[in-house]
């Protein structure tokens, strides 16, 4: 039987598919938030040359990764939203913007806990943290901007365009801050090998593991409450068991 | 009744827009009264070492010059805007995006040339150097105008909302950084003994492709804005 995906693009079959698919995402990001912290605290090894400082980098490595992750799926979200004027599309990138905020929120403060031991500062203005800087700017910019447009469909394509422009310069950003200055450690999972011990990355691959299926419940929660929202006059909101009550 | 060629459009629109503001200079004044004043508020608050100054005076001289021209951004199309002649805009067959084009090039002769031309005199305020100073005037003669271009787009996505002033600030100055670190870095290279030729040549790049995208970017959100 051929699925209709598309039946999914429907704000009001897909909101009773996401509440569903919450829990899916959920549990498991919780049980992971538990064997991820567990591996990095208690059976990765402490650093030879960083200490018991390092393991700070569980959280802040794959909540950067995926600040700008989400940033791009946001982007790719807005995009689809304008081209094919899909609605759900839009609501997803409203949805995942505060999710991708927080996260280079955290990125920057735990970056700041880890900055003050091994550099003796709290704030360094190196390309990474700066960039990591500029787009939680960016995050900002777009949720201030949907936020101060009242009709939802400007909000949306306005929103849009303004992530597209974002995320085309979110490179140009990186590289004129690396090339202004650099004093950041390189990065060292690379693709060629690791110089990292088995346990740490684990840990490290766990909680990244946990961060995204929790980056998905929360988005999916987040586009329901959205949904409602902009859907409160429709026949099929009325309906809802949880409306009715 | 003839076709207006694209040529006689651009030509149209800037020349509109220059006697639009010349009628009213003050709008003009304003903005570069405000860049001089933030540069030289910079010595009274940070002390007159003279080192000191001439180490700070590009990035001085940048940030307020993107200052100033955030301030001016309100104005680029919301005049337009509130007396209905941006509706007719969007009407006229010619392209939209040539027709913001001229728009942005009157922008910048009101906004960002009149900060070019004052630059050398804030600069010798600094004690910069006569090298420095022709550097400095050649990276703000290429980034100014990325600056009104970028506006642009900010000024057209924010246009009619509340609060849209602070708001163009918030959505512009991030996208506006690459042209800040390479024209305060122009000027840094050559006070260090360095050749200023890799900024200035990054900031053309950054000229070239945003002469190639911010107008039809521009224009897009204009009509997002107007619907």
């Amino acid at each position: 039987m051929a699925i209709n995906w598309f039946k999914y693009a429907a704000p009001s079959s897909f909101y009773g598919l996401a509440g569903r698919l919450i829990p899916w995402f959920a549990w498991p990001a919780a049980i992971l938030f538990c064997v991820g912290l567990y591996i990095g605290f208690f059976v990765a090894p402490t650093d030879a040359v960083q200490s018991e400082a390092y393991r700070i980098i569980f959280i802040h490595v794959p909540a950067s990764i995926l600040s700008m992750m989400i940033y791009l799926i946001m982007a790719g979200y807005a995009a689809l939203g304008l081209i094919f004027n899909t609605r759900l599309s839009s609501m997803m990138a409203s949805a995942l913007a505060p999710t991708g905020a927080l996260f280079a929120f955290i990125s920057l403060w735990t970056g700041a806990l880890w900055g003050k031991p091994m550099w003796g500062a709290w704030w360094v203005w190196d390309a990474r943290l700066t960039s990591e800087l500029i787009l939680l700017f960016l995050y900002l910019g777009f949720i201030s901007l949907q936020a101060s447009i009242e009709d939802p469909r400007r909000a949306d394509r306005a929103g849009a365009l303004l992530a597209i422009v974002g995320s085309v310069n979110v490179p140009i950003i990186y590289f004129s801050v690396q090339w202004w200055n650099t004093l950041h450690q390189g990065s060292s999972v690379k693709l060629s090998g690791t110089s990292m011990h088995i346990a740490m990355q684990q840990a490290m691959f766990t909680m990244l593991a946990a961060m995204w299926l929790y980056v998905i419940a929360v988005a999916l929660l987040r586009v329901r409450s959205i949904i409602l929202e902009r859907e409160r006059n429709t026949q099929w909101v009325a309906e809802l068991a949880e409306v009715r009550q | 009744m003839n076709k207006l060629s694209l040529l006689d459009l651009v030509n149209l629109v800037i020349r509109r827009d220059l006697t639009l503001a010349m009628r009213r200079r003050a709008d003009v004044l304003t903005t570069l009264i405000f860049f001089v004043l933030v540069v030289s508020l910079f010595p009274l608050a940070v002390g007159s070492e003279l080192d000191m100054l001439r180490k700070m005076a590009p990035g001085v001289v940048w940030v307020a010059a993107l200052l100033a021209s955030m301030l001016s951004l309100g104005r680029m199309f919301s005049a337009d805007y509130l007396d209905g002649t941006l509706e007719q805009m969007l009407l006229v067959p010619q392209s939209l995006s040539m027709l913001v084009l001229s728009k942005i090039i009157a922008h910048w002769m009101l906004s960002g040339l009149p900060l070019v031309l004052i630059a050398p005199v804030l600069g010798l305020q600094f004690d910069m150097s006569g090298e420095a100073l022709l550097v400095l005037v050649a990276a703000l003669l290429l980034g100014t105008p990325v600056l009104s271009m970028i506006g642009a787009f900010g000024a057209a996505l924010t246009l009619g909302l509340r609060g849209g002033g602070v708001l163009v600030s918030l959505l512009v100055l991030p996208l506006c950084i690459p042209v800040l670190i390479f024209g305060a870095g122009a000027v840094t290279a050559v006070t260090s003994g360095m050749s200023a030729a890799s900024n200035l040549s990054l900031l053309g790049a950054f000229l070239l492709m945003s002469l190639l995208f911010t107008p039809w970017v521009a224009a897009q959100a204009l009509r997002i804005s107007m619907e």
